[in-house]
């Protein structure tokens, strides 16, 4: 068992266990701390400089990120001249992004970066700084990547090897030249990368964003988020479903997913808007002279239950059979062996297990 | 899964048996990458080089079918070299001794005639399991789609129990679901042999208390498989069925026997989501709400309940499940309760009839931290089972013998066709080929083919080829690729409507539980001129987004 400690976050005492880093300590205590390349999923990095502290009997400050709590630490996150260097970084960062409208921003929500601007009331003005102009690839399904708006936070880098472990993406260049790109400069889809987008949902800025997600028309604050469990394989992993109107419009990973603690594949990434098909079925149907004819529920109802009688009554409860689906809800199944057990009369049902 | 997901990543060898975890299950494979990158020893045994194999200290490709030989000579191998753990042998097992003596002739080299993995990649991988501190067994349908479905899971069982290796952490013997829920369907009951919660059918105590609970008699009688259910519905036995959520006719191998049971029926009701194949056979068709439109929970390969929520709003009149059964339910009877206000009302009644989820409820099952059993309110739950003591007592070595697949190559089928799926289809393609851009990513269905072997066959990248075998046969396209061994094709069965390959699959089937023999059937292939009309190319040429890189 690890023991609890104590130390000073901005004049209270709080208690930490070992191994908790001042970050943790300190958003757990409620003081404001800005991070960009900080991801609760990752190691530390330390690369953004953001989160810096001053630590009592330090002459510098320090990232508070990589810095490892102990006992009797004495931190102050929030002074004038922390705030000042915080807001001069932010400045500096946004200055190599372009200005033009955030995809991200406008559609889904503000981003990190521009989330930040705001909180230091700052902008691009002051530094105005040249955009790198870095390649844009388009020729995926479902990665928007723009890495004009990248701050070399390697987010996604660290992703893709920590969480996915793929290790599809990677840094390259130096200085000026720096970026994102997979072995040998080529497209996502000739890479080892397997579009799991797990990238897009660590990404600070608008660089990286979810074509499914952006033009949907939706506004910041108009989407619903609605946990869940992915539809797809027996492994489970928890999803947050982001709906608009009632409507399906995109998946993200829940972070503290017991099973995928973050992570998430192709299929359960991109794969939810089957839901949202054209050719959904949305009438019962009956077969009415050779052909499946729209009724109301209640004639559908009242013809299944005539004929299903008949073929009981006629031919005995094991001349039915039910066929339980193994991708519903385990309420449905459970409803299907109980009529079947207790209407039909026997134990002709199954799921689809086998094959 | 006897063990839990998180705990792969702690484990020191992990044995992966035909499962092509990195393409069905991606991120379960992540935790096995991630122990990899902790030290752990990775062997991968499949016919096919995987992807998971790049991660691999070995990887023994095994003929197909061949599992029974191979596993049985990894258990004489660990015996031979003193590696069985024979205290836990001792105090949990029994049968050894007669294990040990049915085993002298499976030597490695046995082994090695009979699987086509070197002898001693055999021993290696033997010793590498048997001295590991925890060695975790993880198997898919590789293992169970044989007609000795049966005997390969119990010859991975003896390994683990001979070894010490079931109710430990990060260890066990783990079939990884294929599908999200069907752990659950099994769970609530719809097996033909257990009411909820695994209560056997023909136990007169199990009877009376669903008698009592549902307040009608209960057939004392095991119901017949869903396997079975087809061959009655051809011989007129079986004259009503009702489907939910699957398309058989798609899905089962011998789409021609399959077609003809379904249209032997008298009346036939199909609920899904979609008018799929199975549904346009239908005499009513029922409009199912999808996973997002409903509450509910789903119950996932290591046996966790998790919650899963309404975010958005049905199209038209479609329904949920339970909710549709309950209302036809309620027209048949007035003696047995169907009235429900909304999925929790069922899941309470569930809970309370099955032991292993009577500690559930929609509040505990919040987050999904909950593996059953969960017997009471505050337990908290079992995600490694066997802990200390097996349900019956001792593990039971079990004494198995290599029968070949019910089909091999011979003159006139020379190749053994296997399947399976591909990353970004999942299945019948029914949700990922619906969802935006994964035709893109998989325009269309290939056979995918050792270069020795096309070349024999004169086929080249891109050319077109029919695929022949007892029941029948399909066209498609060809990749030439070195995943597949020679004398091994590979298809998935995701494009139906331009590719059944379940017409060519095999039905034969484990004589225990009537899994069908989906991994192996004798086939023949021959170079054909590409036809015409077919969906997939038109898709392609209608959309020039699209790049085929099978089009040549």
């Amino acid at each position: 068992m690890s023991t609890e400690m104590k130390m000073v976050i901005d004049g209270a005492e709080v208690s930490f266990k070992e191994g908790e880093t001042v970050l943790e300590v300190a958003r757990r205590q409620g003081s404001f701390v800005p991070t960009l390349c900080y991801d609760e999923r990752l190691d530390p990095y330390g690369s953004c400089r953001l989160c810096v502290v001053e630590v009592e009997g330090r002459r510098l400050p320090a990232s508070s990120c990589t810095l490892k709590a102990e006992a009797g630490m004495d931190i102050r996150t929030g002074s004038d001249h922390i705030r000042k260097m915080q807001s001069t970084l932010v400045e500096m960062v946004l200055s190599e992004n372009p200005g033009d409208e955030c995809p991200r921003c406008r559609d889904i929500g503000t981003c990190e970066v521009h989330e930040l601007a705001e909180e230091f009331e700052v902008s691009r003005d002051r530094f105005l700084g040249a955009i790198s102009n870095a390649s844009k690839d388009d020729s995926n399904p479902f990665l928007l990547r723009d890495y004009d708006r990248c701050i070399s936070c390697y987010r996604c880098v660290r992703i893709c090897d920590e969480v996915e472990a793929d290790h599809a993406i990677t840094m390259t260049g130096r200085g000026w030249n720096k970026g994102i790109a997979t072995a040998f400069d080529g497209g996502l889809m000739d890479s080892d990368c397997t579009l799991c987008g797990q990238c897009i949902y660590t990404c600070p800025t608008g660089a990286l964003a979810d074509k499914k997600m952006v033009n949907q028309g939706s506004k910041p604050g108009e989407i619903e988020i609605t946990r869940s469990v992915c539809p797809y394989c027996g492994t489970g992993c928890s999803i947050n479903l982001h709906s608009l109107d009632g409507k399906m419009i995109g998946v993200t990973p829940v972070l503290d997913g017991p099973v995928n603690e973050g992570a998430l594949c192709v299929k359960g990434q991109f794969g939810f808007d089957f839901v949202n098909s054209e050719d959904r079925l949305t009438r019962p149907l009956i077969r009415k002279n050779g052909e499946l004819t729209p009724v109301s529920w209640n004639e559908a109802f009242d013809y299944t239950a005539q004929k299903l009688l008949s073929v009981r009554d006629d031919h005995g409860p094991k001349a039915f059979y039910a066929i339980a689906s193994g991708r519903a809800p385990g309420e449905g199944s459970y409803m299907l062996q109980k009529f079947t057990r207790a209407v039909m009369n026997s134990n002709q049902v199954d799921n689809c297990s086998r094959g | 899964m006897s063990n839990s997901i998180p705990e792969i990543e702690d484990a020191d060898m992990m044995l992966c048996v035909g499962t092509n975890m990195t393409e069905c299950h991606p991120i379960i494979a992540v935790r096995v990458k991630k122990a990899v990158r902790k030290g752990a020893k990775l062997y991968v045994v499949d016919p096919r080089k995987i992807p998971l194999t790049e991660y691999a200290t070995g990887h023994l490709p095994l003929k197909l079918g061949s599992d029974v030989a191979l596993f049985n000579a990894m258990a004489k191998v660990i015996i031979d070299e003193g590696l069985a753990d024979m205290e836990y042998i001792e105090e949990r097992t029994e049968g050894f001794e007669e294990l040990k003596k049915h085993l002298e002739p499976f030597t490695a080299e046995y082994g090695e005639e009979i699987s086509g993995v070197p002898a001693q990649l055999i021993r290696e991988c033997a010793i590498a399991y048997a001295s590991a501190g925890s060695a975790g067994i993880y198997y898919t349908l590789g293992i169970t789609e044989h007609i000795c479905g049966v005997s390969n899971v119990q010859s991975l069982c003896n390994l683990a129990l001979i070894t010490g290796n079931l109710g430990k952490r990060s260890a066990g013997v783990n079939p990884l679901r294929g599908q999200n829920n069907i752990q659950g369907a099994g769970d609530t009951g719809a097996l033909p042999n257990n009411y909820p919660g695994f209560q056997s059918v023909d136990d007169p105590v199990c009877q009376e208390k669903f008698e009592k609970a549902w307040g009608v008699p209960m057939d004392p009688h095991k119901g017949i498989t869903k396997i079975a259910a087809l061959d009655h519905a051809v011989d007129g036995r079986i004259k009503a069925m009702w489907i939910c959520g699957e398309n058989t006719l798609v899905t089962d191998p011998d789409v021609k026997h399959t077609t003809k049971a379904l249209e032997s029926l008298d009346f036939l009701v199909v609920q899904d989501m979609f008018l799929t194949d199975t549904a346009k056979l239908a005499d009513v068709v029922f409009p199912a709400a999808a996973f997002t439109e409903v509450d509910g929970f789903f119950t996932n390969s290591d046996r966790r309940v998790q919650r899963i929520r309404k975010a958005a709003n049905p199209p038209g009149d479609a329904m949920p499940d339970w909710w549709i059964i309950a209302h036809v339910a309620k027209r048949m009877t007035n003696d047995v309760h169907f009235d429900y206000e909304n999925s929790e009302q069922v899941f309470d009644e569930l809970a309370s009839l099955s032991p292993i989820y009577a500690g559930l409820s929609y509040d505990r099952i919040e987050r999904g931290d909950l593996a059953w059993p969960v017997p009471e309110m505050d337990h908290p739950g079992t995600p490694i089972l066997h802990e200390g003591e097996f349900l019956n007592g001792k593990g039971k070595l079990q004494l198995l013998n290599y029968v070949p697949p019910s089909e091999n190559p011979d003159e006139e089928y020379p190749f053994y066709l296997t399947t399976g799926r591909r990353l970004p289809t999942y299945h019948s393609n029914t949700m990922t080929g619906r969802s935006g851009g994964f035709r893109i990513l998989v325009p269309n269905e290939w056979l995918e083919i050792h270069p020795a072997d096309a070349e024999k066959l004169g086929l080249e990248d891109g050319d077109w080829s029919k695929i022949t075998s007892r029941r029948g046969e399909v066209i498609t396209r060809v990749a030439i690729t070195k995943t597949s061994p020679r004398g091994t094709v590979f298809m998935s069965f995701a494009f139906p409507e331009e590719v059944m390959t379940n017409i060519v699959t095999n039905p034969e089937v484990d004589p225990q539980t009537e899994t069908p023999e989906f991994k192996v059937a004798a086939v023949s292939i021959v170079r054909v001129e590409a036809p015409t009309g077919l969906g997939a190319s038109e898709a392609l040429r209608a959309n020039p987004d699209v790049e085929d890189p099978h089009l040549g």
